[in-house]
């Protein structure tokens, strides 16, 4: 093969590329497509600029956070698995206690490429919506940890595609091809879950997308670590230690907004705070109840054939399998759904396989509602008397059981006129919208913020504050 | 290394019946007959049917009044064979019955009911086989058929008669020939009645519904007027309308002259792992096995590679049933290929002749075989002409492109030509060839064919004119193959069955595809049925006393 690429040096990967000719071929035509999708897509400033950056070269202790300042262009997407499990055995499904798969099973070839494909578009399309964030960053720190959650995404893409271009041949790498050829929003080519087709115009939403929708990533990737796909399995185990970060930029993040307006509030002792240019509780609640519900829509259906079917194959799991008490095969085991009947709530029970991506739904919103009590516990700490809420299952749902239903965050059915009079009410209105936007004024000078956000309480990586994480 | 589910067996209850199983034995010669009798006299040959009953080819049936399974069908395929091959002086085969009063009553009831449907479905394709090449033998060779029924003839033994070109009905004001499957049994007369009733005998409709439902059968002259029969002759006078009649037939013959082919055994080579003969050897894998032919400038490699193919065409089908899906390979010199390739093309001789015609029916045989069909086309492979159409008989074509570049000393890379062979000397049931019916309605594609004769095409070139199915490089191959054959092996064999015996056969109907397609798939329907099959069915209840019990809503 007539090449001189370093392999090794140009891709950190524990995946031996050096000797897989097969998957260097692959690469060779796809890398280069990626560089351009990331000039064309990718943040649309500041790709000229050093970023203090974590590169993960390794996935030990030392090698899978190696901090340097890098310009995006240059940043080293490597591809990483997870340390093989000695006589892994598949956990769940009809197979379970049998050896996991290191090749993909010509069964579920096509179910395996599709979850794969799913999950590997999410990747590329937070990084479009994200897009055009650089430019009304409110401080160098949080600019660097946008830039810092674009690299990763573009990391997890490279995940994704290392599988499809290891384990499905040639319609693989067309899938791998078209993963670049969708974008986040494009009327012709959109992504492929609704959700990532939404512009990400200011750094609420952005922090609540990460808090949120990246959690939506936590649990996806979760479930499909369980799988019996051994590569997919450890690819997803690793990815899972950089979106943990994700996710703690979206949690810090919302505290630090909360921070801020309760310092406001209890400066000028008022809850009338937007003209002093920060964000207002009953403002901040709206933007939860979006994000919060456009995230569940990802789940999926409540009752689902498809998520039965890859349960009983092995192909997904749950999200930490084995914390679940039952037969782990869930033909037999029963569970329910809660469905609007008569304007009232009722119970149905349902068999267990039919109702996997609403058991992995409640664990996500078990999740969510960890953070927002410590959020709620800043409003008391600052003696503030307001309490964020996460909106009740059914309300704005697009997807599934509920979305013929209109429902209040408080879980009241009403009509879709009685919902329609009280909408702005729950969700941020053109003008609550407008209002944030105009906060979104650009924070470049070190250490400093932006009026509607508070410093994080430490650096990153033993750095201040106020280190040039960003260099202009 | 595989560690998928192909090793898990979920669906298939594995069963290696075949350790300790009676394989099915395809190869009988004449002086090992135990049913028919085959005396050669000048041009005329006489196949007289005398079932030894108490010889089944499994169970413990009873092969009363001349009725048939397997095994006798396995003997009359092989006593047409043997006329065709080694005694070209033959024109007229008498096919008659030993057994006084009785010329035969068909099929064995009792063994239907005791045959599984894999038994039941293979058992009438190769009797439907057996009885085409009959008349390909009429048409081809210039072999003509007389059945002299000297005696009752039912169902399946009129259908032996209707493949013959001439019916003779002892008139004893007795014997009736008849068709009582659907009265009796439940059934069709599955092995091309019906369909030769209308289509060849051209009986009109409702008098074939009167037949093929009166079960006593018709006799004598109504047999005759209706065109049932084709003459009549008494007890007294019957030998000597036969000895006419078989040589007015034998005047009517164009047979070629030609030299007499001795029939080499094809007996394998069995074990758990590989069935092995002189030039074909598969392997066998848990749901897949891999046919390769070895392909030699032997002077009787031709007609070797043709009977060993046939017969494990047939092994495959009847004795590895778990095995869905039939991988083809060659290996051998692209000038031994081109020579043997040539071989076919002469037919001036008899012995040429069925040579030919021998292959063209090994093919068809592998057109109608139950299996997914898949060529592998390798660097050191050699898909020329007649082994070119075994790939073309398949459901998928893979042909790599380029060579294994991690091989010490890497082939060129494969290429495959056509030939004259390619372009109808070996047409299907449907009487066009594989090419013709691969682009049926698409003339463009057939004429970019022609100026590719005898040249050397490449995987891309293959791709672009249509001849393969997909040309993944060496990085790809291995995963492609494995995975199409562990896909394959995910699906419900009935519905892929089906499938492909709807796209094997683009293009026009004959009566050998309307006996495949219309008259087995309503029978294979029928088959399973409980108003057959049943505890209460027909087939069950024939001959017990009791009425069957019918389910007879319908659509």
């Amino acid at each position: 093969m007539n090449t001189s690429i370093d392999y090794s040096e140009k891709i950190p990967n524990n995946v031996d590329l050096v000797s897989d000719r097969r998957l260097q071929r692959a690469l060779e035509s796809w890398q280069p497509r990626f560089a351009s999708w990331w000039s064309e897509m990718g943040p649309a400033s500041f790709q000229d600029k050093e970023i203090y950056l974590r590169t993960a070269i390794d996935v030990g202790q030392q090698g899978w956070a190696h901090f340097s300042h890098v310009k995006l262009p240059d940043y080293r997407w490597g591809i990483f698995l997870s340390e093989p499990e000695t006589d892994r055995r598949i956990g769940f499904g009809e197979l379970k206690g049998q050896p996991v798969w290191q090749e993909v099973p010509g069964e579920f070839r096509t179910e395996l490429r599709r979850l794969i494909v799913v999950q590997g578009d999410t990747e590329p399309a937070s990084v479009e919506q994200q897009r055009y964030l650089s430019q009304t960053a409110p401080s160098l720190y949080d600019l660097r940890n946008l830039f810092q959650i674009n690299v990763e995404e573009g990391r997890h893409l490279w995940a994704m595609v290392y599988l499809l271009h290891a384990y499905f041949g040639r319609d693989g790498r067309d899938e791998a091809d078209a993963l670049l050829e969708r974008n986040s929003g494009d009327p012709d080519h959109p992504r492929i879950l609704g959700a990532f087709n939404e512009k990400t115009s200011d750094w609420l939403s952005y922090l609540l997308f990460t808090y949120f929708t990246d959690r939506d990533g936590k649990y996806q990737l979760g479930a499909l670590k369980e799988s019996a796909f051994d590569p997919l399995s450890r690819t997803c185990e690793f990815m899972l230690k950089e979106e943990a970060h994700h996710m703690f930029v979206g949690a810090s993040g919302i505290g630090r907004v909360i921070q801020r307006t309760c310092d406001v509030m209890n400066e000028h002792n008022t809850d009338d705070v937007r003209k002093y240019g920060v964000i207002d509780l009953e403002t901040l609640q709206k933007y939860v109840n979006f994000h919060f519900s456009v995230s569940l829509d990802l789940f999926g259906s409540e009752t689902s054939t498809n998520a039965a079917n890859y349960y009983s194959a092995g192909l997904k799991g749950r999200f930490a399998e084995d914390s679940y008490q039952d037969d782990h095969v869930l033909i037999e085991e029963e569970d329910f759904i809660i469905e609007a009947k008569d304007g009232l709530w009722s119970k149905t029970p349902k068999p267990a396989i039919t109702v996997v991506n609403q058991q992995l739904r409640r664990s996500y919103i078990d999740d969510c509602a960890k953070g927002v009590r410590r959020w709620n516990r800043i409003l008391d700490q600052n003696g503030v008397d307001f309490q964020l809420k996460l909106p009740h299952e059914a309300f704005h749902r697009q997807v599934g059981l509920y979305q013929e239903e209109f429902v209040t965050p408080e879980g009241t059915i009403t009509s879709q006129d009685e919902w329609n009079d009280v909408a702005s009410n729950f969700l941020p209105t053109d003008s609550d919208r407008d209002f944030v936007l105009s906060l979104m004024q650009p924070v470049y000078e070190q250490g400093q913020m932006a009026s509607w956000i508070s410093p994080p309480t430490t650096g990153i990586h033993t750095q201040g504050i106020d280190y040039d994480y960003v260099r202009l | 290394m595989r560690q998928g589910i192909s090793q898990v067996d979920r669906y298939v209850h594995k069963s290696h019946f075949y350790k300790g199983h009676n394989l099915t034995d395809f190869d009988i010669p004449p002086n090992k007959f135990r049913h028919w009798d085959l005396t050669i006299d000048d041009e005329i040959a006489t196949l007289v049917l005398t079932v030894d009953q108490s010889a089944p080819a499994f169970g413990s049936y009873e092969l009363k009044l001349n009725s048939y399974d397997i095994g006798v069908d396995i003997e009359l395929a092989n006593a047409i064979r043997h006329i065709r091959l080694g005694h070209p002086t033959i024109k007229c085969v008498v096919i008659t019955s030993g057994l006084q009063g009785t010329f035969c009553a068909g099929a064995n009831i009792r063994m239907l009911a005791a045959a599984d449907h894999s038994h039941k479905v293979n058992f009438c394709k190769y009797t439907n086989e057996t009885r085409l090449e009959m008349e390909q033998a009429s048409n081809l060779s210039g072999i003509k058929f007389l059945a002299a029924v000297n005696g009752a003839c039912s169902g399946g033994g009129y259908e032996l008669a209707l493949a013959c070109d001439h019916i003779l009905l002892v008139d004893d004001r007795s014997t009736s020939i008849s068709l009582p499957e659907v009265p009796l049994l439940g059934v069709l007369p599955g092995t091309g009645g019906l369909t030769r009733l209308t289509d060849k005998r051209h009986i009109r409709r409702d008098r074939a519904d009167i037949f093929a439902t009166k079960a006593e059968g018709i006799s004598g002259n109504e047999a005759l007027e209706w065109g049932l029969v084709d003459e009549l002759a008494t007890p007294t006078r019957f030998q000597q309308a036969v000895t006419s009649r078989a040589n007015e037939l034998a005047k009517l013959s164009s047979r070629l002259r030609g030299t007499p082919t001795e029939i080499p055994s094809t007996r394998p080579i069995t074990s758990e792992k590989y069935i092995t003969y002189d030039w074909v050897k598969v392997e066998l894998f848990d749901t897949h096995a891999e046919l390769k032919i070895f392909v030699t400038s032997n002077s009787d490699w031709l007609l070797r590679t043709a009977l060993e193919l046939d017969d494990v065409l047939c092994r495959l089908r009847f004795d590895y049933p778990h095995l869905g899906t039939l991988v083809l390979r060659t290996e051998g010199s692209i000038d031994d290929a081109v020579l043997q390739d040539s071989g076919l093309t002469h037919t001036s001789t008899s012995d040429q002749v069925e040579l030919q015609l021998l292959w063209r029916r090994c093919l068809t045989r592998l057109d109608l075989t139950a299996k997914t069909l898949v060529t592998a086309i390798e660097p050191g492979s050699c898909f020329i002409g007649i082994l070119l159409e075994l790939a073309l008989a398949c459901d998928r074509i893979f042909m790599l492109d380029g060579q294994f570049e991690d091989h010490d000393n890497p082939l060129p890379a494969a290429s495959i030509q056509l030939t004259e062979t390619n372009f109808g000397s070996m047409p299907m049931w449907n009487e066009i060839s594989r090419l013709t019916s691969r682009f049926w309605g698409d003339q463009e594609a057939s004429k970019n064919l022609s100026p590719f004769l005898e040249t050397e095409i490449l995987a891309a070139k293959a791709a672009e004119l249509g001849l393969v199915s997909a040309t993944p490089d060496d990085l790809d191959w291995d995963d492609e193959l494995r995975l199409f054959i562990e896909e394959r092996s995910s699906f419900s064999a009935d519905a892929l069955t089906a499938m492909e015996a709807n796209q094997r056969f683009s293009g026009p109907e004959t009566m050998a595809t309307k006996i495949f397609a219309r008259l087995s798939a309503w029978q294979n329907w029928v088959f399973t049925r409980p108003n057959a099959s049943g505890p209460n069915g027909a087939l069950q209840r024939y001959g017990s006393g009791a009425r069957a019990e019918f389910d007879n809503r319908r659509t």
